[in-house]
């Protein structure tokens, strides 16, 4: 069973089974490392920004980067008025790429592999992007559907596809880092798998592309987090920005 | 129209988790439900207490820090202006004070050397003057020497040649006469010396 490449995805409980009501919420190992994450960005940020001296130490100045970093994202892409998004798109990039990293722990879980956490996270931004578009547009945020400079001709189809594509940014933001993040640690695990089974003799090939695998797959895991931050920044700016 | 709408729905909602189900038997976990609701739950709780902690807590402080730093830098940056302008200044002032002194070293040295040439010239027109006095009075003693020994000479050469034709002769001659002739002769000697 181990051998099975969909083995690490394999979700179970750990400690007691806990019952709120008829549902079920035990404690799982995806739960362990999302407290995992949580915790690890919470010790670090913690860290870096106990301090404050002028010159900063190494996790000062990892933390102040990384705030930088995000900050200008936000600004890059959604302009100043997302200004009092940035605590909440700050942990989620955070979260998402600490979940993307710890997966790459060699018999660690990652959580980002599973499409429901995606999906819930992909959802609420979905749904906060929404009301906020609602909230600051009124119901001219559906203008967002109708482009400007369209033919009238063209007008329905394109107003179908708009809203189309906008029901799917949830879909599509989930299961681009869902998928990307399976797909990768299936793919490592195969090659793993491949290096058993051929042995000393034949085994050198599928654990050198293991190796090249793992660089890949950290890039991806940073890549992804940062594209799913980034894709956040872009709804929120047409929430906030109303171009159409 | 909506009844149809309706079916449609439901229709596609069955056929999916059909083929999530047969996806799930055919080994993908993470389309197994049973542990949904429990990540759902737990990612709602760290994530909202990584959120709250996050924005309560942990972020203002770093933007405090990166706040202060950069007021600090500004204010270090002002003052370093500042004293910049300040040695600028005394930069100035110090090279003013070089150029100054430079100019009374010039004035000195040009005192001291027009003093120098003034005592310079001084000595040297009394020295002329003395050099000169000294070859006048010794040109003039060699003329008067001169005169002297050329008529001293034309006198030797008389009395020298009254003599030798006393000798020769026997007989005194004028004297006065062998005197004009040998002035004679020493006229034409000279005119001669002269002509060459």
């Amino acid at each position: 069973m181990a051998s099975n490449p969909m083995y690490q995805f394999n979700v179970y409980r750990i400690g007691p089974e806990i019952k709120l009501g008829s549902v079920d919420i035990s404690f799982t190992n995806a739960s362990l490392f999302m407290v995992i994450s949580s915790l690890a960005i919470l010790i670090i940020f913690n860290l870096g920004a106990k301090k404050k001296t002028l010159i900063p130490d190494k996790l000062q100045l990892l933390s102040e980067l990384s705030y930088t970093f995000v900050a200008k994202m936000i600004s890059d892409t959604a302009g100043s008025k997302a200004k009092p998004y940035f605590s909440f798109i700050f942990s989620l990039f955070m979260f998402v790429l600490f979940c993307n990293m710890f997966g790459m722990i060699p018999y660690a879980f990652t959580v980002t592999s599973h499409i429901i956490v995606t999906f819930v996270l992909a959802a609420f931004i979905f749904i906060g992007v929404t009301i906020i578009g609602f909230m600051k547009h009124g119901l001219g945020y559906l203008k967002l559907f109708v482009p400007s400079g369209v033919p009238m001709v063209l007008l329905p189809l394109i107003v179908v596809i708009e809203i189309i594509s906008y029901l799917s940014r949830p879909i599509s933001l989930s299961v681009r880092l869902f998928a990307n993040m399976m797909a990768g640690h299936t793919m490592m695990k195969v090659f793993g798998g491949f290096v058993i089974s051929l042995g000393i003799v034949g085994g050198w090939l599928p654990l050198s592309f293991s190796v090249a695998l793992t660089g890949l797959e950290i890039l991806v895991a940073f890549l992804q987090a940062y594209v799913f931050a980034i894709l956040t920044c872009i709804y929120l700016n047409d929430a906030l920005n109303l171009h159409h | 129209m909506l009844k149809k709408i309706i079916i449609l729905v439901f229709v596609t909602c069955f056929a999916c988790f059909n083929t999530i189900f047969a996806a799930e038997s055919g080994g993908m976990p993470q389309l197994n439900p049973e542990f949904w609701i429990s990540q759902i739950f737990w990612l709602i709780i760290t994530f909202g207490i990584l959120f709250i902690v996050l924005t309560k807590v942990i972020l203002p402080k770093i933007s405090d820090n990166l706040e202060t730093r950069k007021s600090q830098i500004l204010e270090n940056i002002e003052t370093a202006d500042k004293q910049k302008e300040e040695s600028q200044k005394k930069i100035d002032e110090y090279e003013k004070i070089i150029l100054e002194s430079k100019i009374k070293a010039k004035n000195y040295f040009n005192d001291a050397r027009e003093k120098i040439l003034e005592d310079i010239n001084k000595k040297r027109a009394a020295l002329e003057k003395d050099i000169n006095e000294e070859i006048s009075s010794t040109e003039n003693e060699l003329s008067e020497f001169k005169k002297s020994s050329g008529e001293k000479v034309t006198k030797i050469a008389a009395e020298t040649s009254a003599e030798l034709i006393k000798e020769l002769i026997g007989e005194g001659v004028n004297s006065s006469s062998i005197a004009a002739i040998v002035e004679d002769q020493a006229k034409i000697n000279k005119e001669r010396k002269d002509v060459i």
